[in-house]
């Protein structure tokens, strides 16, 4: 068993390793820290220790069959004919690992009557494409779907896998994780290998994105991980790359399902879905009313984006709830974030900090959005919005 | 304060302050402008068990006494003095029944009040019968097995949406306070209607009506104490709600307080934040002196009350009196650190000025509980004198 | 019928924040909740409970002993009983191990026929463990939850939330549910709910009580490690316009237009 000792002799009490635990596992008594129960094993209070006073004996054990795991794979996702854009975008970033490790890029597809989609995975830089076409896959279901990729796996060994953390992603693969027994690191912001042990290092925040953590799955293979859309970039499709397309049959028994699908039904309220959109702009509690919405539409639409809102506003009932961002809303991530009227709580923050652009217009300047925001206005949203709106129609046209 | 309350009350108390912070913070400022009962934090407070705190566990209550009403109503408060009301005023009207009921009406009303399931009311002013309490007119007639009620009631906290009314009536012969009886009267009794519901200055979350009674019948058994002992239930009420009112001043005084803190700590003005100028400072320092003086005599009128005592009419008053002082003091004070800010409904400190300044005027005025107090430390002196003779 | 809801109990991540000097994490005065999601899982328990007129709820987490505070606040909702699955041994579990461990714990009881999970601790923010259990337990799972009716003949229909609607599924029962926000409006506690709460007995079960593999548990058992913890680059402070409105806005605007353009594909 893995302990965790701190040596008392060159403990100074200084109190960095307190600081420096997530889990609140420390503590000081008489002048020296001591590790509670409710210590995690996490090992930030052995990286934190100027002294080295904090040691983590991991016990060892033997990685099974590494060697015999090759290449990198995508799982990739289709619904009703259409390949997710996410998928694609892992391909982009799995041909840099492959060609860091030297190894092909592969994508497994599952789904019924997906012929076509195999072609545009090759174009987008898969080597190979696994495809396994049967009747009863047309709808996404855990239980057929994760038995086959599951199986697609292990026939082939692969030693990265990685998958779009979309609805179906983060159904699907924590289920093969535990099925083909390995380990999954979840939403990655970044990947790398480390080169001396072809260690995949994964990347993710935590703690609503207050910290970065770095992750490895040393032991077990395929190293599994999920991406968020947007975060990687597709290569530039070439029609003409050529790649082989593999036909997978699976045992029947495989395509089983103790759930059914009944149908699917269509969320019309949402123009554009929030999450998706390149563009954001919202409206908090310094917009007054729920009659100042359509003028947040206005800049909105000039921007070809969707709109958002805080807390404050869904909860004075300004807005519907599937407009909200933040930590009890959505998380976004867009390309340009416009906030108006909002103040800039942690818990709204939380939300929309990944943002690449963050505009922020709020008439007190001491707000705490102006501190992420790249571009800030102090002034009355009714005034600069619609100035702005008109200003930028001009532009974009 | 906290180190003086048991596990139990400190219990109450957080999930009292649990459910302002949650569930009434948000629709505060909703209510208040459009002045609708807020009956999805009646529901709130009902399933959380928050109406039985007072009342005998026998009856479904929690089996706490004034001082658990008073931590309930004051968390409340923080968050909303009116909405604070839908809980506070049925307690009012739940009273006169805890203290005179008779066991059968003990049971039939206070089981179903504790359950949050029914709201009780306190029916005693009229238009003509304010501080005057003696002087009300409502009649109710004996007629065999039923007392015949006419008469308007004015400005009753809960009215129309209750279903419980602790009436004041006239009965019998006699003029002036001998001749006054309490009766239960139940929503829908053919012959009880309500007026127009009344536009407030504050505490507009909670709601207030004319009762009016025509021919009016209401079983005798619903009689509480006997004919003639009406007077004396309603002041002996007064006596173990008016720490309650109090507590009401102390919730609003404390949320303007918090409001005007939080607000001076960030705005500046001449580079600095506004809390580090001594002008400001020192009324701060006043308003919380004064919140935590007036919290404390809440407190103790409520302990002398659950103790049994029976000369209570004197703290009681005294910590109505001074509470709802302190309450409208440091509400006007909050609204002057806000600046121009805090006499912008965009801001909340402007309400609970509005919501303090009932707190002086009901549950009899401040100019009433003068009189009493008076009255007492007089009778004391007088007493005391006596005995040493 | 019984239903089990896991719950786990997380740091408060909204109070957490990043001491830039050190670029640590600062934890003081952190409160511990229970995982927001997973009180809507509670909250749904409970409602299926009422809806079928006779169930039991089972509360269960796997953690520290601190972590019955939360169970507590689970019992005092109104869940019937509570299960912490605690041990030294268990420290360090990655979402493996845990679901793992979960998953022994779970065997134990005397039967279950729905098991709910909140879509994602706030804290890891993986939404893995739900799946994980339900595919070492051998029970279909449905995630992303928003409606859930559990109908008579021990079938349930859920509509999962997909990001442009949803898909309505049918499961048999047994089966393990996460749940979205969307599903429900908590419930606060009660008052003769926290009394009984504190009184209640809960359960405690350690290594030697289930059924476990040493190998699978633990920071031993996690097939993921953590190498590295540090503060995200922290967000540049940007430029802020003050002054008349017409000015702020041709400045923000000359600012934004060649973002705007260089991405609009």
């Amino acid at each position: 068993m893995s302990t965790i000792e701190v040596l008392e002799e060159r403990c100074v009490g200084c109190e960095l390793c307190i600081k420096a635990c997530l889990y609140d596992a420390i503590e000081m008594r008489e002048g020296i820290a001591v590790i509670k129960d409710n210590c995690t094993l996490c090992g930030a209070c052995v990286d934190a220790c100027k002294f080295d006073a904090i040691i983590l004996r991991e016990a060892r054990r033997e990685a099974v069959g590494v060697e015999d795991h090759r290449g990198v794979w995508i799982v990739a996702e289709q619904r009703d004919g259409d390949l997710a854009g996410v998928s694609l975008e892992l391909l982009g970033k799995g041909r840099e690992l492959a060609d860091t490790l030297g190894v092909p890029l592969e994508a497994v597809l599952v789904g019924t009557g997906i012929d076509g989609l195999a072609a545009d995975l090759i174009a987008h830089g898969a080597d190979t494409v696994h495809v396994v076409d049967e009747p009863g896959l047309e709808h996404y279901l855990d239980e057929p779907y994760s038995n086959v990729v599951a199986e697609i796996i292990r026939r082939h060994h692969p030693e990265i896998v990685l998958t779009g953390a979309t609805s179906i992603g983060r159904s699907l693969i924590p289920r093969v994780a535990v099925q083909i027994e390995t380990g999954l690191t979840a939403d990655c912001t970044g990947l790398e290998i480390d080169g001396e042990e072809r260690l995949l290092l994964q990347t993710r925040p935590a703690f609503g994105g207050n910290i970065m953590a770095t992750i490895v799955c040393p032991r077990h293979r395929p190293q599994m991980a999920t991406v968020r859309h947007k975060v990687m970039r597709a290569l530039e499709p070439d029609p003409a790359r050529e790649g082989e397309i593999v036909a997978e049959s699976v045992d029947p028994k495989l395509l089983e399902s103790r759930t059914s699908f009944i149908e699917f039904v269509k969320d019309v309220t949402q123009a554009v879905n929030i999450a998706e959109a390149d563009v954001i702009v919202s409206g908090g509690r310094g917009i007054g009313g729920p009659e100042s919405f359509p003028m947040i539409e206005g800049l909105a639409e000039v921007l070809g984006g969707a709109v958002g809102a805080s807390r404050a506003a869904v909860d004075a009932g300004w807005i519907p709830y599937s407009h909200q961002v933040g930590q009890t809303g959505k998380t976004v991530q867009p390309k340009l974030y416009v906030a108006c009227g909002i103040s800039g709580a942690v818990q709204h923050l939380v939300g929309m900090q990944s943002s690449k652009t963050i505009v922020a217009i709020n008439k007190d300047p001491e707000a705490p959005i102006f501190k992420v925001a790249t571009y800030g206005i102090v002034g009355d949203v009714h005034d600069v919005v619609p100035a702005l709106t008109k200003r930028l129609a001009r532009e974009l046209s | 304060m906290d180190a003086l309350l048991t596990e139990e009350q400190v219990m109450l108390k957080d999930l009292c302050a649990q459910i302002a912070r949650e569930k009434v913070l948000p629709v505060r400022a909703h209510y208040d402008e459009t002045g609708e009962f807020p009956w999805d934090i009646v529901k709130v407070m009902a399933a959380s068990d928050i109406y039985g705190v007072y009342i005998p566990e026998e009856f479904g209550g929690f089996g706490g006494g004034v001082l658990e009403m008073c931590l309930a109503t004051e968390e409340l408060s923080k968050a909303c003095g009116g909405i604070a009301l839908a809980f506070a005023a049925s307690a009012l009207g739940a009273f006169p029944i805890l203290l005179f009921g008779s066991d059968e009406q003990k049971k039939k009303y206070l089981t179903p009040i504790a359950a949050g399931e029914k709201l009780a009311a306190f029916a005693l002013t009229e238009a003509n019968a304010g501080s005057d309490a003696g002087a009300i007119e409502t009649r109710a007639e004996l007629d065999g097995d039923e007392y015949v009620l006419n008469g308007t009631k004015q400005w009753i906290t809960n009215g129309g949406e209750a279903e419980i009314y602790t009436v004041f009536v006239r009965t019998g012969k006699s003029a002036g306070i001998r001749g006054i009886s309490a009766l239960v009267v139940e929503k829908d009794t053919p012959g009880f209607t309500f007026g127009k519901k009344e536009d407030k200055m504050g505490i507009r979350g909670s709601t207030t009506r004319e009762l009016v009674f025509q021919d009016c019948r209401v079983p005798r058994a619903n009689l509480l104490g006997r004919e003639g002992s009406g007077f004396i239930i309603a002041m002996k009420t007064f006596d173990i709600s008016r720490p309650g009112v109090a507590a009401q001043a102390v919730g609003i005084a404390q949320g303007a307080l918090d409001e005007a803190v939080t607000y001076a700590r960030q705005r500046e003005q001449f580079g600095q934040p506004i809390a580090s100028f001594q002008g400001i400072q020192f009324m701060l320092a006043d308003m919380a002196t004064q919140v935590e003086a007036a919290r404390a005599l809440v407190h103790r009128a409520a302990r002398v009350v659950d103790s049994g005592e029976k000369n209570i009419a004197k703290i009681s008053s005294m910590a109505k009196l001074y509470a709802s002082d302190v309450a409208m003091r440091v509400t006007t004070d909050a609204v002057q650190i806000l600046g121009g800010y805090g006499y912008m409904k965009e801001y909340p400190v402007e309400k609970m000025m509005r919501d303090a300044k009932i707190t002086q005027i009901y549950e009899g005025t401040n100019q009433i509980q003068r009189v009493v107090i008076a009255s007492s430390v007089i009778k004391e002196s007088a007493a005391a004198e006596k005995r040493r003779s | 019928m019984r239903i089990v809801v896991l719950i786990k109990q997380v740091p408060d991540t909204t109070e957490v924040r990043i001491d830039r000097e050190t670029n640590t994490l600062v934890r003081e005065g952190v409160p511990s909740i229970i995982n927001p999601f997973d009180t809507y899982a509670i909250e749904e328990a409970l409602r299926i409970r009422e809806a079928s007129g006779e169930a039991t709820v089972t509360v269960m987490s796997m953690g520290p002993p601190q972590v019955e505070d939360s169970l507590r606040e689970a019992l005092a909702l109104g869940v019937d009983e509570a299960v912490l699955l605690s041990d030294r041994a268990f420290a360090g579990s990655d979402t493996w191990s845990t679901s793992y461990t979960l998953a022994a714990g779970i065997r134990k009881l005397p039967g279950y026929d729905v098991i709910l999970c909140g879509k994602q601790a706030i804290d890891g923010d993986t939404a893995q463990v739900g799946p994980g259990v339900a595919r070492l337990l051998g029970i279909p799972q449905v995630t992303y939850v928003r409606k859930l009716s559990i109908e008579d003949g021990g079938v349930a229909t859920a509509e999962r939330m997909m990001e442009d609607g949803y898909d309505v599924i049918r499961a048999p029962l047994p089966a393990l549910f996460t749940v979205v926000k969307e599903i429900n409006e908590p419930r606060l506690p009660s008052l003769k709910g926290k009394m009984k709460a504190k009184k209640a007995e809960i359960a405690v079960w350690g290594f030697d009580d289930l059924e476990l593999d040493g190998d699978e548990i633990g920071l031993d058992g996690s097939p993921t490690r953590v190498v590295r913890i540090f503060a995200p680059e922290p967000r540049e402070c940007g430029e802020v316009f003050e002054g008349e409105t017409d000015e702020t806005v041709e400045a923000l605007a000359r600012a934004l237009v060649p973002i705007l353009k260089g991405e609009a594909a």
